[in-house]
């Protein structure tokens, strides 16, 4: 049985698996611990753990953590869940993971853990209690329960942990946080959506209010946490003597395909391409040179795979003439919503054509506001 | 040689599938009534044409914990495509998970029961699948089983001590092509052989380059979705610029930035342009340039060669503010810039964009260093803004970076002036004493608008500017 699936991995991955065959030897139970912090490579990881590990008989955990970047679910629309325009200027990046589920904001202070079973045995109350069986071990008394939901709260009330899973053909994966010492600062300024007049059928999220564990008691380390994690979910799946084994997802020797996968996963035709089709109502605020004299426009938007399909802005013909705008607007169809494509289209189309110093300021000033938006 | 073998591959498979179909025949109705009574009486079965296969109606099967429905979030597949056992078919969501509905038979797509976002029940069926391999596909009804085999997939071929897994389809197909299963490499999950392992042994074995398969579309979701179908060869699918060789013409329509710089460079050519060039030699500037670098790094700004310019250019259109212009539509008046914002053209991934650096006539050379930086690191990471790309009064055009030496720049409207630099070389010269020096010498194209600026003015603006560069030491002088 060993054996089989071990001709499986090579036939995957094309070369040797230094340390894997060995600890895939070691029985049912098996914990990983990722040694990037890139939230791409790691998300790559658990999709090819998904792809390429025969899990009937076997089950994995995985620990990881990222450097700060905000994660959407697999059919939210960022636009909706977080400042975009923030995150571009801070460098945090947007990613979208394939399971289901709400946004989380992703950062060292955070863990992941990623519960890898076939497709029989998905439980995530067996793997939740796991995560607070190992929080009780570590500070008895403490307060932590899992809800229906599959949230874990903090005394009755502060989210820690939020689940989403994702369910194959013979296998699964149910991954989690734990928010042990996040920058609660930076999370609220981020998970701050900024984009006004979306309507989408996007999966939204339900926003609860947050506590650090770290926070809560000093002792509660993401290192001793991630260790007594591992303890836990070895006594739980039944395996006597087992160990962590590093992993680092940069190995294309190792895994085989998996920068591929990377590349996909950042690339923006899926963290933002792949947002379901929404559409933007709202006002603009208009405003001449020296913000003297004010208007009021209205835009609607529509947008699929994450570009521009329809465009209609009303402007008052006396503040602009019909034609440059709509204009405007025909030239951002079939552009990505993103202001790295719609901010060179404006600069052109100002160009396009000689205009008096008034028209050209507040043409200027409406670009400046559509941008924005995205 | 290709046709030679194509055809006595048709004939053999002609000869074959006839023998073939007289055997399927014959044992589906030696075995039919077995079948339909112990695996499909609970099943709905539309009969259909002779030469059509069944339809299948692939009902949504149990996803677990009691969940009665979920939201279908994405297609992939359309009706009328293709799809194979184990392709991927939707979407759906349940409870924060997200399932991957795969398909249980090979054969054509012939209705989806639902739209996106509608709510579909467990126990009902999702789509229907027209197959194409007759009732010998029987299928386990529970999709979180292993994969569902058919009584014919069971007797594996057993060749070298390898049990090789296929589906009866992809059985048929090499069997009318004559390939034995042994000799192709699976690609599929746990060494299976799809249909693509077959059409890739054929191609290598008749040397025809297949069309891209259909499957394309089904694929699932992690593999990058290729652009197109239209390239003969099998789309690449990583981003690597590799040339690809297309055997037919491929059309697309103009869209935003494209569709907008067709008209600003229709405008632009509106204007009457005429162009002059000179030579720069640098090797002062150079010397200067290199005895700042520490200092300039030191404060965290790389120091290039483009900021010198810059100021050079600006302390010229003091002289010559014509050059700092802009005319209106009707050619009736001209509004003397106040603010030297000058463009610097930049080749980045969003494509030509011209960010300009806003009052350089206000700016140390130091401080343009600092704002070209800051430009410079938007434009590598596609964040320029519309404040950033417009505004701009006169523009330099660092083509020489790329390469080049003399060019003809386009004026970017509404600005009547522009300049390409060309790539700096050294060259031999001679110097004021007669003697052979090798000098740093740099080409400078400009371009004016005819309708209001003469030759005598641009020569005069770029023998000014060439002075300043020539000497740094008389842009001292003139500094503000």
């Amino acid at each position: 049985m060993v054996l089989r699936s071990l001709r499986v991995l090579r036939a995957q991955a094309g070369a040797s698996l230094s340390g894997l065959p060995a600890a895939l030897a070691t029985g049912s139970g098996l914990v990983l611990r990722s040694l990037s912090t890139d939230v791409f490579q790691n998300l790559a990881l658990e999709d090819w753990i998904h792809d390429n590990v025969d899990l009937q008989s076997r089950n994995i955990l995985l620990l990881w953590r990222n450097s700060s970047a905000v994660v959407v679910g697999r059919h939210q629309n960022p636009w909706q869940e977080c400042d975009l325009r923030l995150m571009r200027r801070s460098g945090v990046p947007v990613a979208r993971r394939r399971s289901g589920g709400g946004t989380v904001f992703h950062d060292p202070g955070n863990l992941n853990l990623t519960f890898f079973t076939s497709r029989k045995n998905y439980d995530r109350s067996r793997n939740l209690r796991v995560v607070t069986g190992a929080l009780k071990a570590l500070r008895p008394g403490i307060n932590v329960q899992a809800t229906d939901r599959f949230d874990i709260l903090l005394d009755g009330h502060y989210k820690i942990s939020g689940t989403a899973a994702k369910l194959g053909r013979t296998a699964a994966y149910h991954h989690c946080t734990l928010l042990c010492s996040a920058n609660r600062r930076l999370l609220s300024s981020l998970l701050r959506p900024t984009c006004p007049g979306i309507h989408s059928n996007a999966t939204a999220s339900l926003p609860s209010p947050v506590q650090n564990l770290l926070d809560h008691d000093p002792s509660l380390t993401p290192d001793s946490i991630l260790h007594q994690l591992a303890e836990q979910y070895l006594t739980e799946f039944g395996v006597r003597g087992g160990r962590v084994v590093p992993v680092q997802p940069a190995d294309e020797q190792t895994f085989g395909g998996i920068d591929r996968s990377v590349a996909a996963l950042r690339s923006w035709d899926w963290t933002h391409g792949r947002t379901p089709k929404f559409s933007v109502d709202t006002t603009l605020e208009l405003t001449d040179r020296a913000g003297s004299e004010i208007s009021t426009a209205t835009v609607h938007l529509e947008v699929k795979g994450g570009r521009v399909e329809r465009c209609e802005l009303a402007v008052p013909p006396d503040w602009l003439p019909g034609g440059p705008c709509m204009e405007l607007a025909s030239l951002l169809v079939g552009a990505r919503f993103c202001p790295s494509e719609t901010a060179p289209i404006a600069a052109a189309f100002l160009r396009s054509k000689p205009r008096n110093a008034g028209e050209e300021t507040r043409l200027g000033n409406l670009c400046e506001n559509i941008v924005a938006l995205m | 040689m290709a046709a030679v073998t194509r055809c006595s591959f048709n004939s053999v498979r002609r000869l074959l599938s006839h023998h073939y179909k007289r055997r399927c025949v014959f044992k589906a109705n030696k075995q039919t009534p077995v079948f339909l009574s112990k695996r499909y009486n609970a099943r709905l079965f539309h009969a259909t044409s002779a030469w059509h296969g069944p339809i299948l109606q692939f009902k949504l099967s149990d996803i677990g914990e009691g969940i009665m429905e979920v939201v279908v979030k994405e297609w992939y597949v359309k009706e009328g495509d293709k799809v194979s056992q184990f392709d991927s078919i939707c979407e759906v969501q349940s409870d924060k998970a997200s399932v991957t509905i795969t398909s249980r038979y090979d054969g054509i797509i012939r209705r989806l029961h639902y739209a996106a976002d509608d709510t579909a029940l467990v126990g009902k069926p999702l789509v229907d699948i027209e197959t194409d391999t007759g009732p010998e596909v029987a299928q386990e009804e529970d999709v979180v089983e292993t994969p569902a085999m058919s009584r014919e997939e069971h007797t594996h071929q057993e060749i070298k001590g390898q049990k090789t897994q296929a589906t009866p389809a992809v059985r048929r197909l090499a069997l009318e092509n004559n390939i034995k299963l042994s000799e192709v490499v699976g690609t599929g999950k746990d060494g299976r052989i799809l249909k693509e392992d077959i059409l890739n042994f054929l191609a290598k074995q008749t040397g025809a380059i297949l069309p891209p398969s259909p499957f394309h579309e089904t694929q699932r979701p992690k593999e990058v979705q290729p652009a197109t179908q239209t390239a003969s060869q099998p789309a690449t699918q990583t981003a690597s610029p590799k040339p690809v060789l297309s055997t037919q013409d491929v059309t697309e329509p103009l869209k935003g930035f494209h569709k907008a710089m067709v008209k600003t460079m229709t405008a632009a050519l509106k204007i009457p342009h005429f162009g002059f060039c000179d030579e720069v030699d640098l090797s002062r500037l150079a010397a200067l340039r290199s005895d700042l670098r520490a200092i300039s790094e030191a404060r965290g700004v790389k120091l290039s060669y483009m900021p010198f310019f810059i100021k050079a250019a600006s302390l010229g259109l003091l002289h010559f503010p014509i050059l700092n212009a802009s005319i209106d539509e009707a050619c009736q008046n001209v509004t003397y810039k106040a603010a030297h914002n000058i463009g610097l053209a930049m080749d980045t991934s969003q494509g030509l964009l011209v960010p300009n650096v806003k009052n350089v006539q206000l700016l140390s050379v130091f401080d343009i260093a600092r704002d070209l930086n800051r430009l410079q690191a938007l434009g590598a990471s596609g964040q320029l803004g519309t404040s950033d790309l417009t505004g701009g009064t006169f523009t330099l055009s660092n083509i020489g970076s790329i390469g080049g030496t003399y060019a003809k720049p386009v004026i970017l409207p509404p600005e009547v002036a522009i300049g390409a630099l060309g790539k700096i070389q050294i060259l031999p010269r001679f110097d004021s004493n007669g003697q052979l020096v090798k000098a740093h010498i740099l080409n400078i194209s400009w371009s004016a608008d005819h309708r209001i600026i003469d030759g005598a003015t641009m020569c005069r603006f770029s023998n000014l500017w060439r002075q300043y560069l020539e000497n740094p030491a008389s842009m001292v002088l003139d500094l503000k």
